[in-house]
């Protein structure tokens, strides 16, 4: 997923016009009743299936399962997570966008790999290394996070940590590519102008940047909010304490408490939703944007 | 260009913030699932990584995974040809919400397709009288694989399918050839490299899924137990350097498939540049 997507608009239109490259009615037909008939029941599907079942029991209960104390606390577990998550890995997706795009070093292949890791690791696994870590008997600073009365594993720190983790290549990898397309030419002209660094990057890198970094915020704020299995390793799943909203909607299924698991599963899937819905109109404002220059550019007679 | 003549600012600061963040918050905590894995000797390893209940993990998560990848890459191509080439009503619609596995959370995906294929279930009370149970068995953990890869090949091959210029299709309609061979012959060999790249991304993410798929697979040893929570029964029992041991061999078999698809995408990325 990236926001650097091609200059093209949908141009269905052309090659469905056109007799050498469109395929029979009856094939056009085929492949898009299949594809949808596939979309439809793999990805629709579970998606109706959450407010239907969050629903089943009435408005009421969905509400009683929304305010009911545990409820809430998850939801505020979550909010701080993200909360917390989000600003480490936007700080470090922006420095680590910098000397990536706009700087040769030797080994930046190495490190662009090494960023990604995170999404080749098993949530599970993200969890199960903070243990070895931070554990209380397994791990390397078990002692002496016990000795001071610390604790992390089993607590929210150890949430915000495996939640760090998973999210981790989000907002870099959105960047990178976006800082290199757009090349160094403009901050260059900003510092031979006199600028300092903060000033080319408030006033010349970000308002360039800023639509990929929404791109990438609302991504990682999305998996942030919703990590489960390697939350549901470090966290203990103590009620009303470490349980986020995945891990309370888990332990509602467990108890076949249905309609309260999905009425908070129906809350995670609005954010979903949402999500989806930003992340298209950003898609929509950065199209506009090339095209825009695009425009500007052909009149100015200087493409470039 | 070396970094000598680069008048930009910031190099030092940006490159240091990046490794020391990188090392603390990703490469030390995963080189202690390595460290703590060499305290067994290789026999002791061996047996806790070759166990017949871990080995039938093994098989239930690559297995599915590979099956579940072949299928999203069929489907994936038609769904990214349909949204490419045709024009339906809601084609926007549905172009936006194929990321939606990559927004929905896991455990929620997992717990709304238990309940589509449980046996009171929308699908479910279609296929179990007919003596086909989907939920708490393997089925069920294929559905879920399917459901969180499918945007993975879509979105590889979509932006190239969006890149291909209609005048290479033209000539080789001008050239005699009918659209099937034309799609045979010229289309689908531009897509492969991309198709292979969302196949793997797709298998890698499978493999090691979680969350979506603990509440369909029922979880029976020996039958539908994956991997992943293989880990997490031997952390439930306190067996800590069972459950490091496991990782250990899913996190080599990961930084494979990462080394795959990274040559994969420098394949397709090349090949696209030369038909420039």
């Amino acid at each position: 997923m990236s926001i650097v997507k091609s200059a093209h608009a949908h141009r269905g239109n052309r090659f469905e016009s056109n007799a050498a490259t469109r395929e029979a009615p009856w094939v056009k037909a085929l492949i898009i009743t299949l594809s949808l008939t596939f979309f439809a029941l793999f990805l629709l599907m579970p998606l109706a299936a959450v407010f239907s079942e969050a629903l089943r029991k009435g408005w009421d209960a969905y509400w009683a399962a929304l305010k009911e104390p545990d409820a809430l606390s998850s939801i505020k577990l979550t909010l701080i997570t993200a909360g917390i998550a989000l600003p480490l890995n936007l700080v470090f997706g922006v420095a680590a966008a910098w000397c990536v795009a706009k700087f040769e070093f030797r080994g930046k292949q190495l490190l662009t790999t090494l960023i990604d890791l995170p999404f080749s690791v098993s949530p599970v696994i993200a969890g199960l290394v903070f243990v070895l870590v931070f554990g209380t008997n397994q791990g390397w600073f078990g002692p002496l996070l016990q000795a001071y009365d610390l604790k992390i594993v089993f607590a929210v720190p150890g949430i915000v940590l495996a939640t760090v983790f998973v999210t981790f290549p989000f907002i870099a990898r959105e960047l990178i590519p976006l800082m290199q397309a757009q090349g160094r030419e403009e901050e260059e002209a900003a510092v031979v102008l006199g600028a300092n660094g903060w000033q080319t990057f408030w006033r010349v890198t970000l308002p360039n940047i800023k639509w990929g970094l929404l791109y990438g915020v609302i991504l990682c704020n999305a998996r942030a909010m919703g990590e489960f299995g390697a939350v549901s390793v470090v966290s203990g799943h103590i009620r009303g304490m470490t349980n986020t909203m995945p891990l309370h909607v888990e332990i509602l299924y467990n108890e076949y408490n249905f309609a309260a698991a999905f009425a908070v599963a129906s809350l995670l899937a609005l954010l979903a939703l949402v999500t989806l819905a930003i992340k298209s109109w950003v898609e929509w404002k950065a199209e506009q944007t090339v095209t825009l220059e695009a425009e500007n550019e052909f009149q100015n007679g200087t493409p470039s | 260009m070396s970094r000598q003549h680069n008048v930009l600012p910031g190099f030092n600061l940006a490159l240091g913030y990046t490794l020391v963040y990188l090392s603390l918050m990703v490469l030390i905590p995963l080189a202690a699932v390595f460290i703590k894995a060499s305290n067994l000797s290789f026999g002791e390893f061996w047996n806790v990584v070759s166990a017949p209940r871990v080995v039938a993990s093994y098989k239930v998560s690559f297995g599915l995974s590979l099956v579940a990848a072949a299928i999203n890459s069929v489907f994936g191509v038609l769904l990214a040809w349909a949204l490419v080439r045709y024009s339906f009503p809601g084609r926007k619609l549905v172009d936006a919400l194929v990321d939606l596995p990559f927004a929905l959370p896991t455990a929620v995906a997992g717990i709304a397709l238990t309940a589509i294929y449980a046996k009171n279930g929308w699908v479910g009370q279609i296929l179990e009288p007919v003596g086909f149970q989907v939920a708490y068995t393997p089925w069920g953990i294929l559905v879920a694989l399917i459901f969180i890869g499918l945007p993975f090949v879509v979105r590889t091959v979509q932006p190239i399918l969006e890149d291909l210029e209609m005048e290479t299709e033209e000539a080789a309609a001008s050239l005699g050839a009918n659209r099937g061979q034309t799609i045979r012959r010229v289309v689908l060999p531009a897509l492969l490299p991309a198709l292979l790249t969302g196949f793997a991304l797709a298998f890698a993410r499978a493999v090691g899924e979680y969350g979506s798929v603990i509440f369909i697979a029922g979880n029976m040893p020996f039958v539908s137990e994956i991997t992943p929570l293989m880990i997490i029964t031997k952390l439930e029992q306190y067996d800590y350097v069972g459950a490091t041991a496991v990782a250990a061999v899913m996190l080599v078999l990961s930084f494979i498939l990462l080394l795959v698809i990274n040559f994969l995408q420098a394949w397709s990325s090349g090949r696209v540049r030369k038909g420039r």
